[in-house]
């Protein structure tokens, strides 16, 4: 366990040195959902309806933003190598990267959310549903994501790449964050649509790592 | 490290993408031995220590731990090894320490180890400096600290000299000599008259086939 701790105290202590990507994520959350009452016309009852659907979609187009760059640099400084025959298992060292990303950029996403969500006039019975949702909704996206960035290793252009390797994996996970804000907000329970959202982020705790981790030792061959 | 530790390959061939590195590739190491692998560019040098760190898979031949193949416990094979490729990976936005700290603490080698090995490559004064200041030569000690640091039984070093002043190529070799006088294994690929006492010598020549001498 020792490696675990290593890799996520040195990814935090990286992103913390460099700032820049929590930052950007923030940025680019908060500017592609302040863009919509522009493009659709500032009544507050059209944003209250597409309200979830724009707060959703921004975040997963957000997380997707730093996804390509998580193994991207200890690949090309030769990282990756050492990390790999170091004695922790790979997957392990996946989930602490992947830990370490979702504390970066997944979790300010979350935070942010509710302030967003007061910009779309989300109605108040919704933000419970929403900020729940994108808490276990988030992870999901880093641990898939982790999948795409593993895969792409080495392309040219590979953030593009990843955009169309793992966005089509992200709409099981939007159908349901979506649906549990609009439950809550047309005062229906919205339970069912965390406890999938769970289900998801436990299914991909045990799959994604592996996956991950089979990947990177080809990038690395 | 006992002195049951044996590092064995035998007739091991090396695909990289459709084209034969190497092929027949054999030779044994104990416990206390150290390897020196020459050969010219392209030889499979680079190619030959990743297969040993398990990192690659051989196209044939066998590659055995005191009798059993790596790869049947690949994670008792990465508890004993410790290896250096081409690349640094030195992190800029990290002090010297703090980069040395991470490679002792992912290998679970003591705290109280970090110190004394900055100090075997001379880089105690830059210590609390952020490596992006670094040169070339001082990435390198700091990425050779780590043997200073963590305990391994298996040393694997490609190229380990890049840009290495002839007093830290010194200070290298006696390193290397104290870990085999300690009963470790070294695989070390080089260029340069390295000066490994002892070491067994293998030339890699291509994909005619070679024999250790």
């Amino acid at each position: 366990m020792s490696g675990f701790g290593a890799l996520l105290r040195r990814d935090l202590r990286l992103a913390l040195r460099q700032g820049s990507d929590t930052a950007t994520v923030l940025a680019f959350f908060l500017i592609v959902v302040s863009l919509f009452p522009f493009g659709v016309g500032p009544e507050p009852q059209t944003l209250s309806a597409i309200g979830a659907g724009i707060l959703w979609v921004a975040a997963l187009l957000a997380a997707l933003l730093s996804l390509d760059r998580l193994f991207q640099a200890d690949y090309e400084d030769g990282t990756l190598d050492y990390l790999l025959s170091a004695p922790a298992a790979p997957s392990l060292l996946v989930i602490a990267k992947c830990l370490a990303h979702w504390l970066t950029t997944g979790l300010p996403l979350v935070l942010l959310s509710p302030l967003l969500g007061l910009l779309l006039n989300l109605p108040s019975a919704a933000y419970p549903a929403l900020v729940a949702g994108l808490a276990l909704g988030t992870p999901v996206l880093t641990l898939i994501g982790a999948i795409g960035a593993a895969l792409v290793l080495g392309a040219r252009r590979g953030g593009v790449l990843l955009s169309l390797l793992i966005l089509p994996l992200y709409i099981p996970v939007l159908i349901f964050g979506v649906g549990a804000v609009e439950a809550a907000a047309a005062g229906q329970g919205f339970r069912a649509h965390l406890l999938l959202l769970g289900a998801f982020l436990l299914g991909a705790l045990a799959l994604a790592p592996f996956v991950a981790a089979v990947a990177l030792r080809q990038a690395a061959e | 490290m006992t002195s049951a530790d044996r590092l064995e390959c035998r007739d091991l061939a090396c695909l990289r993408g459709e084209r034969l590195v190497f092929k027949g590739v054999s030779f044994a190491l104990g416990a206390g031995e150290a390897l020196r692998l020459t050969g010219p560019n392209g030889s499979g040098k680079s190619s030959l220590l990743r297969l040993l760190t398990g990192l690659g898979r051989p196209a044939a031949g066998m590659i055995a731990w005191s009798g059993a193949s790596i790869f049947d416990d690949p994670d008792a094979h990465r508890r004993r090894l410790l290896f250096l490729g081409h690349q640094d990976a030195v992190k800029p936005w990290l002090t010297v320490r703090e980069n040395l700290s991470f490679w002792a603490a992912l290998h679970g080698a003591q705290p109280d180890r970090i110190a004394p090995a900055l100090a075997h490559f001379a880089l105690t004064a830059q210590a609390e400096l952020p490596a992006r200041f670094l040169s070339q030569g001082q990435r390198r000690r700091l990425a050779l600290a780590r043997f200073a640091a963590i305990p391994a039984a298996l040393w694997l070093l490609d190229e380990p000299t890049t840009g290495l002043d002839d007093a830290n190529v010194a200070t290298l070799e006696a390193l290397v000599a104290e870990h085999c006088a300690a009963g470790g294994l070294a695989v070390v690929s080089t260029h340069l008259a390295l000066k490994l006492p002892g070491a067994a010598a293998l030339a890699l020549t291509g994909a005619s086939g070679q024999q250790a001498a």
